[in-house]
């Protein structure tokens, strides 16, 4: 099962466990004010405006009871992901490096962008092919990625094909991992991106990469116990 | 007690809201130079005296108030 939680000021949960279940993933959402998490093989923190972005994105959505519980998660080693609000979510809780500030532009970006598959070789990428591009929509007024002076080069997972920058964030950084590579942060959002009705099924990919890992962690994670 | 705490992006940091009010006071006809955005945040608390209202609001600034990556803060206690 894949816990997605719901912050007061979060919409994209509700498309998220229905692109989990599309892909044949359980998928449930939490609620922000839960203390602890239930038995799940993965996290993922949806897109939004939580506390309606007050004082920086992502900043007040790090109090909330569950993000304790997810962070003692994420220090098991367990699997958790970040999609854009998600991803700012992360940063300000210190689970991911770098912080995410206007788009260079000032404009929010509401498009499909191509991508390019750093890594290939993480949970959230493992059904990609290195180097291989992907085309997944953005959404945000938020998304300018800028990293610390040390991030590891190799956390970078995703980077926005060239030209294809929407926000200025720094050397095209769409996604990355943290160093144990169990957390992930993304701008584009792979939810949307799940159904060739509505255009582009790469999406699949990230969160299909995931649901294998959480299957085939299984065993791992029923170690980790509840997860508390 | 009250602070006043004022939280600047740092130098080197883009500034896309500070770049596009330059753009529009040099439309306004104003010479001006570089123009950079931050905010604003007073603060009533209580603290024996100046200086540990000052070390408590400099630890509000490091846990929430800025963020040290891209930003840099100044702290003004008054009574």
């Amino acid at each position: 099962m894949i816990a997605v939680v719901t912050f007061p000021g979060s919409n994209d949960d509700r498309d998220a466990v229905a692109a989990l279940e599309l892909l044949g993933a359980e998928a449930r959402r939490v609620w922000h004010g839960d203390e602890e998490l239930p038995a799940a093989g993965a996290v993922v923190l949806p897109g939004g405006f939580s506390y309606g972005d007050y004082l920086r994105c992502g900043a007040i959505a790090r109090f909330a009871p569950v993000m304790r519980a997810i962070k003692a998660f994420a220090e098991r080693g367990g699997l958790v992901l970040g999609i854009c609000n998600g991803f700012q979510i992360l940063c300000e809780a210190g689970l991911l490096p770098g912080v995410l500030r206007p788009n260079a532009s000032l404009s929010f970006v509401c498009r499909d962008v191509e991508l390019v598959v750093e890594r290939a070789d993480t949970p959230f990428t493992s059904r990609c092919a290195p180097d291989q591009r992907l085309v997944i929509p953005v959404k945000h007024g938020e998304g300018c990625y800028i990293p610390p002076p040390d991030l590891h080069p190799e956390q970078v997972v995703l980077r926005y094909a060239t030209g294809a920058n929407p926000n200025g964030s720094v050397d095209g950084i769409a996604g990355v991992v943290s160093e144990a590579g169990n957390v992930m942060g993304l701008m584009p959002h792979p939810e949307h991106a799940v159904d060739a009705l509505v255009g582009s099924t790469d999406g699949a990919l990230v969160l299909g990469s995931l649901i294998d890992a959480v299957r085939s962690h299984t065993e791992d994670l029923r170690q980790l116990g509840t997860l508390a | 007690m009250r602070a006043t705490v004022v939280v600047r992006p740092k130098e080197g940091i883009l500034d896309p809201q500070g770049e596009a009010v330059l753009g529009a006071l040099r439309h306004l006809d104003f010479t001006v130079g570089e123009v950079r955005i931050g905010r604003v945040i007073d603060i009533e608390l209580e603290a024996g005296d100046a200086d540990s209202a000052r070390a408590d609001v400099g630890r509000m600034c490091e846990q929430l108030l800025a963020n040290p990556l891209i930003e840099s803060f100044e702290i003004e206690v008054s009574e």
